[in-house]
């Protein structure tokens, strides 16, 4: 699935990375825990999240995440769509839950980073 | 031959948190370190670095990188961890709630240090500090 898909499915606004959507998104993980996202998170997953600080985008950097989606109606700061626009990391955001997000991308054919597997 | 470097890390201050991690990440890309390897030294240095702000109060960040290896030393003066055995038990965590209002405090950072590296050191003593030595081997290996 492609990151110009997901746009599409959730119906969200895209705060930075527009010349990325053409990005290849093969899992994904919907969490407001870093903690859990750095233990289990695949490289290359889309990240669905309610948490807008700067250590989202931190956390992205070190997991080499492929994008993040801001769930709830929720906005990062203009400082923090800065540091991920110069990582390289586009942001969406969308009006749908956490819960509802990551079921219309399952639904639409999306994995989930599975406890254990590499 | 070896090039080093070391990061001093302000305790409390989750603005820059993360910050030598992500410059030690850069650095290895930039000398040629193996992509995987590179994401299960940043992650394991972003756990403890994350580790020392949250609970110490400030502390170092070292990395020595060597042609096959690279150690990562993450030392603070903070309040030491009484029991390493249960530190290390995934879930056990003494974080207080705004750290985990903030994303971090869900008891994986030392688990997911042990699970990032290919060996690990542990002192800590109560009241002194902790000193954490992490060795990641330049092998290619999926995590």
């Amino acid at each position: 699935m492609l990151l110009q898909d997901i746009v599409r499915l959730l119906d969200a606004d895209v705060l930075c990375g527009q010349d990325l959507l053409d990005r290849k998104i093969e899992t994904c993980c919907g969490s407001d825990m870093m903690s859990d996202v750095l233990a289990f998170c695949k490289c290359n997953s889309l990240l669905c999240t309610g948490l807008t600080n700067i250590q989202v985008v931190r956390t992205a950097d070190m997991t080499e995440l492929s994008a993040i989606v801001f769930v709830r109606g929720k906005i990062p700061s203009d400082i923090i769509v800065a540091e991920a626009t110069e990582n390289n990391l586009p942001m969406l955001a969308t009006e749908h839950t956490l819960f509802e997000a990551c079921g219309i991308l399952y639904q639409a054919g999306l994995k989930g980073c599975k406890r254990g597997e590499k | 031959m070896s090039v080093k470097l070391n990061y001093a890390c302000e305790g409390g201050n989750f603005d820059v948190a993360g910050e030598a991690s992500a410059k030690i990440k850069k650095t290895l890309q930039r000398i040629g370190i193996p992509a995987d390897v590179v994401r299960r030294i940043a992650i394991g240095t972003y756990e403890a670095e994350m580790n020392v702000i949250i609970h110490a109060g400030g502390g170092n960040v070292c990395a020595e990188v060597f042609p096959d290896k690279t150690i990562i030393t993450v030392s603070d003066e903070g309040p030491g961890i009484p029991d390493i055995k249960q530190a290390l038990q995934e879930g056990w965590s003494t974080a207080p709630d705004y750290v985990r209002q903030m994303g971090f405090g869900a008891g994986m950072g030392l688990p997911n240090m042990v699970k990032c590296s290919d060996d690990i050191d542990i002192q800590s003593t109560v009241g002194k500090g902790t000193n954490i030595v992490m060795t990641f081997k330049h092998k290619s290996e999926d995590l």
